[in-house]
């Protein structure tokens, strides 16, 4: 074509971004040596090699060392031997390296733009303006917690070694996700990069040995499942963190079982984006734009399922479609593409068949028909319309640039169908009306929130799933909590129950009481009809109480899941129900140190201390309802992240034999504080303690549901509880195997399991209270609110 | 959205197409009246049509065009042939205090003659006659401007209704466009007085436009909203739709002496309005940013915003301009790089 013919025609032509100092980098570097361990660059122990592909193209970029189990032994024997003196190091000194590391990659940032583009796909617009610019700010960003550390998180300290396990939609983005914030807490780190992405990685190793990271600190080990399952079975290992699939999310949960190793999971997700009717449509299709057509689609947060009010919802469509005709799909390299290929012919092969299921189950799949590129595995953009809740489009995660949509009546229903899902991660509210945004997003069972806007990100920002989108959060305060530990005060090692039975049945003073389970506000006979004995201090025979079984636990969970009220109560009004229960539990007194007595073996001294030391906790947790309190993040434009502490939803809680009744309070009350509703489980051998205590919470204004109380065989209660997927979290203190149990089986529904990993809680001791299980109480919502008018 | 008024059968057919299809056309000032788009007759005064236009984000709108100007990259032949298009649809414009009719015959000569022939024939366009498509100028110079233009189809457009400002009696800013209009210009820029927006004297606007649109008879009506007086996104979108009801062939950003002048998030809230001004009528509105808008890397991110958001048919002198006065200048010092491949400088292009 000639200029004329341009002139009339008008087309933006191709503006390839260069890709030779690309080509040059992988040329000059042997990929074969690409294990980055000590400081040293390795070939694979086995001496075998995996293959990276151009996605835009099939062909052969690199052939890049495939770490081992014995080169993941060596990483983290490296990273084991760097930790003492970089988790000893001042944090001013970590704050140098993180903040060189940053500077390092914005000196390069257009090589680590290109490569990132060429081995994933991406388009250049988007490693060049979203994924780079982000993961340096990450480094600069945790360059100042790395010296901040004492001050803002007291008493914590690095976790050790980490094991990080990142995915190929955002290779380096992800990277710095993971590394910068366990180099600000003192670890060290042993990182997978994907098989099918892994150069950045390697460049940003090379970044390190010039920024001058001490040997050991960093290590990358490229590799596929077999370095990926080293790493989370190895001993030397003392957190893991993975983003990536669901599925492999359930089996690292499975397989660091009863392992001690910290964990955190970023998964899949299905988010919901949710258009009212008082949105500004032609930004909300833009929204839509950067919500499912971001990285073709290949984005755990992405706005997958449309979901508009009635009354637009046919003029959304057609705006929809409209700008979807002018999307963009060709070569990653190109300046002008908005849709690269997928990173795959596998991710292909799936989009395209999930796509042809939803049809075939009756969702209208709609394309534009513009050309696609003749190579490489491109997949056009789709709307699928008149999906119905239970279509495969609505239901899984597509992981490609499909987006299934469907309608709703009224705000309620809107967030009905939001919530409608396994996931959790994101979602995106579009609504001119700041009353309605507000309002619906603290209902939506999500990680993020997006008020008019989708997939923004931040280093400042915490991001990560409710539900089974996983648990953890990266980014800001709450994502240094991931890479540290505080000490919990740990007792004697709990061994199996034995049950001790009474031949002792003297002891009967005035009317028989027969103690009930407490379950909806209730006192209620078991569902077996069976009781259990419960023997006292010296094996006299102390009373009989409900075998639990697990239609009971059912039943409990059922009432708790029901009450709303506890959840929906202010702050305040959970503080002065907490107070009352204090007040209560203080008035008798008398009867529990009696009782504490009689049940354990205590001297009077000693019980009362607890009694006492209950109360206190009721107090410090009634004081605390409304103080531990979200934060107000400032992302780097005109918005602000408000992180909220919202309560975990329904909680499980195991409780140990020693100090029953202060083991009882120290679990209960910081989750009821929170706004949780509790089923718990009391001590096997002193039920009776906790069968006394619903008399007290029963005049004590708790709302019915908020705590029920199975008592039983704990063990077996347990594993009820880790197998019931609509309970959101469990917390244990039992023996080692039952913990390990609860954690294997939780992954039904990935619920947030806390255990005591086979050993008693000294109660007594400050650091059991606090905000030790406050934090664990809650789940972090970051909900993004730009303004501007 | 689905109202009932009067959608004819063109506008269905339009919104289908989404893009009416124009006649492709070299230049700008070639052919005259029979270019293809029906004039906006106007409409009601539709309040309730206004009110469903009051949800605009500024936030998501920055974000847009933010992500716009990266998202599109224009290279080599085609940039060139771009910024050719930039010139073909500008309003080379003289709008100052001292301007005398010399300087308006000058403007003129640059607007017959706007790039060096050498260049011209270098780029392949010597027949093609690309061209601004108007001189703007105050109403003094009118006469001036089309005695310099005749036969060059160059249009003559007047800012008028007491530009900048638009606060004198309407029946003298009714005048003022008379006036204009029987000296020969067939373009008139009218100015709205902004506090009519800020007290949303909706039916006053309203009534004001159609009696200046109705003063312009069979010259071209251009309203300028001043948005950078009007202070919210909102309501530079709620002006665009009251001026596009009343009867507007344009719509146009500012006068070039506010404070603020043509960005791009206002430009985006004006196209938005005209498109949704379009799928209610079917009527294509033009639009003009002007102010401000003086390096050929801008005029590019404005054209890459018309064509993204309303489509091709946009990047016609019938649907768009650019009010400039240096833009030119920049444009030929691009093309000439384009061309040989060095930085060109100023003093190396006849100035207007």
């Amino acid at each position: 074509m000639n200029i004329l013919e341009r002139y009339n025609a008008m087309e933006y032509g191709p503006a390839p971004e260069a890709r030779n100092e690309a080509d040059a980098w992988i040329a000059g570097k042997d990929l074969s040596k690409a294990i980055f361990v000590g400081g040293s660059w390795k070939s694979a122990h086995g001496g075998k090699t995996f293959e990276v592909l151009d996605p835009a193209t099939g062909k052969l970029l690199a052939e890049v060392s495939e770490a081992d189990e014995a080169d993941v032994d060596a990483a983290v024997a490296a990273a084991r031997k760097a930790l003492p003196k970089w988790s000893a190091a001042s944090g001013y000194e970590r704050a140098k390296v993180l903040y060189a590391i940053g500077r390092a990659m914005q000196r390069h940032q257009r090589l680590f733009a290109v490569l990132e583009s060429l081995d994933n796909g991406k388009p250049i617009r988007e490693s060049r303006d979203i994924d780079v610019p982000l993961a340096i700010r990450h480094f600069l960003h945790h360059a100042g917690w790395a010296q901040s550390l004492d001050r803002e998180f007291p008493g914590h300290k690095g976790v050790g070694v980490v094991g990080q396990i990142i995915p190929w939609n955002f290779p380096l983005l992800m990277l710095a996700w993971k590394i910068a914030p366990a180099l600000a807490a003192g670890c060290t780190v042993v990182l997978k990069p994907a098989e099918f992405t892994p150069l950045t990685a390697i460049l940003f190793a090379e970044i390190c040995e010039r920024a001058g990271v001490p040997k050991g600190v960093v290590n990358i080990v490229p590799g596929g499942p077999a370095a990926g399952a080293a790493i989370v079975n190895h001993d030397g290992i003392d957190k893991i963190a993975f983003t990536g699939s669901s599925e492999v999310g359930r089996i690292i949960r499975k397989a660091t079982a009863g392992s001690g190793k910290k964990l955190s999971l970023e998964l899949g997700g299905k988010s919901a984006f949710m258009v009212f009717e008082d949105a500004d449509l032609d930004s909300a299709v833009e929204g839509l734009v950067d919500g499912i057509w971001f990285n073709q689609g290949q984005v755990c947060c992405a706005g997958s399922r449309l979901l508009v009010q009635e009354g637009i919802a046919d003029a959304f469509f057609a705006k929809v479609k409209t700008r979807m005709g002018r999307l963009r799909v060709g070569s990653p390299l190109d300046k002008n593409t908005d849709i690269g290929p997928l990173v795959d012919k596998t991710q292909l092969d799936r989009v395209a068949g999930l796509v042809s299921e939803g049809a075939h189950q009756g969702a209208s799949c709609w394309q534009p028909d513009f050309a696609l590129p003749s190579s490489g595995y491109f997949y056009r953009p789709t709307l699928a319309t008149g999906v119905a809740p239970s279509n495969i489009l609505a239901q899984e995660e597509v992981f490609g640039p499909v987006l299934a949509a469907m309608t709703f009546r009224n705000t309620e229903e809107a967030v009905e169908l939001a919530n409608n899902t396994r996931y959790g991660l994101a979602a995106s509210v579009w609504s001119e009306n700041v009353n309605l945004a507000l309002h619906v997003a603290p209902q939506l069972k999500a990680g993020v929130v997006w008020i008019n806007g989708a997939n923004m990100f931040d280093a400042a920002c915490g991001f990560g799933g409710y539900r089974e989108s996983g648990f953890g959060r990266e980014g800001g305060h709450e994502g240094m909590l991931e890479y540290l530990t505080s000490k919990l005060p740990l007792g004697a090692t709990i061994k199996p129950y034995a049950a001790s039975v009474s031949t002792d049945t003297t002891e009967h003073v005035g009317i028989d009481r027969t103690p009930k389970l407490y379950i909806g506000g209730k006192q209620v006979r078991p569902d077996s009809g069976y009781s259990m004995p419960v023997t006292g201090a010296k094996g006299k025979f102390a009373g009989e109480v409900g075998l639990g079984n697990r239609k009971d636990i059912r039943n409990a969970v059922a009432a708790a899941r029901a009450c709303k009220a506890w959840p929906g109560a202010t702050a305040y009004n959970r503080a002065q129900v907490l107070y009352f229960l204090a007040e209560n539990l203080s008035s008798r007194g008398d009867e529990f140190v009696a009782r504490l007595s009689s049940l354990t073996g205590a001297s009077a001294k000693a019980a009362r201390a607890e009694v006492d030391l209950s109360i206190e906790r009721l107090f410090e947790c009634a004081g605390l309802a409304d103080k531990f309190e979200g934060r107000v993040h400032q992302p780097p434009m005109r918005a602000v992240a408000l992180a909220l502490h919202e309560p975990v939803g329904v909680v499980g809680a195991v409780m140990q034999d020693e100090q029953p009744l202060l083991g009882f309070v120290s679990m209960v009350a910081p989750a009821l504080a929170m706004g949780n509703t509790v089923v718990a489980v009391p001590s096997q051998r002193y039920p009776l303690i906790a069968t006394d205590l619903y008399q007290v919470v029963e005049y004590s204004d708790l709302p019915a549901g908020a705590l029920n109380i199975v008592t039983g065989r704990s063990a077996e209660l347990a594993g009820v509880l880790a197998k019931h997927d609509d309970v959101d979290g469990l917390w244990l203190v039992a023996d080692a195997e039952t913990c390990k149990k609860a954690e294997a089986e939780s992954i039904g529904n990935l619920k947030r399991v806390w255990t005591s990993n086979g050993r008693a809680i000294d109660w007594t001791s400050r650091d059991a209270g606090g905000d030790t299980f406050l934090r664990r109480a809650i789940e972090i919502k970051n909900v993004w609110v730009p303004y501007g008018d | 959205m689905n109202r009932d008024a009067g959608q004819t059968a063109a506008a269905a057919d339009a919104t289908s197409s989404i893009v009416t299809p124009l006649p492709r056309r070299t230049a700008a000032n070639v052919q005259d009246a029979a270019h293809g788009i029906a004039r906006n007759p106007g409409m009601q005064l539709d309040l309730g049509f206004l009110e469903s236009m009051r949800n605009v984000n500024r936030s998501a709108l920055e974000r847009r065009v933010d992500s716009l100007t990266k998202r599109r990259s224009i290279k080599n032949d085609d940039q060139a042939a771009w910024l050719l298009r930039a010139i073909s649809v500008m309003d080379l414009t003289t709008l100052n205090s001292n301007d005398t009719d010399e300087r308006v015959r000058r403007l003129c000569a640059k607007a017959v003659n706007p790039l060096r022939a050498d260049l011209v024939s270098a780029l392949g366009i010597e027949n093609a006659r690309i061209r601004p498509a108007a001189v703007c100028v105050y109403h003094p110079f009118v006469a001036t401007a089309v005695d310099a233009l005749k036969g060059t189809n160059i249009h003559v457009a007047a800012v008028s209704t007491a530009f900048p400002h638009g606060l004198t009696p309407l029946k003298t800013r009714l005048q003022e466009v008379e006036a204009s209009v029987s000296d020969g210009a067939d373009e008139i820029d009218v100015v709205i007085p902004r506090g009519l927006v800020y007290g949303a004297k909706w039916q006053e606007l309203y009534d004001e436009i159609r009696q200046m649109r109705a003063a312009c008879g069979e010259a071209h009506i251009k309203v300028i909203l001043g948005t950078g007086d009007l202070a919210t996104l909102r309501n530079v979108t709620l002006a665009s739709m009251v001026a596009m009801m009343a009867g507007a062939d344009f719509i146009k950003t500012s006068t070039g002496k506010e404070s603020v002048n043509a960005t791009l998030p206002v430009g985006l809230a004006m196209v938005r309005a005209i498109r949704a001004y379009f799928e209610q009528t079917g009527y294509l509105i033009g639009f003009k940013p002007a102010g401000g808008i003086s390096t050929a890397k801008s005029s590019l991110d404005w054209l890459v915003l018309m064509k993204e958001e309303l489509g091709r048919a946009w990047l016609e002198p019938e649907l768009f301009r650019f009010g400039a006065s240096s833009l030119l200048t920049d444009i030929e010092r691009q093309l000439e790089h384009h061309v040989t491949g060095h930085y060109s400088a100023n003093h190396r292009h006849a100035m207007a």
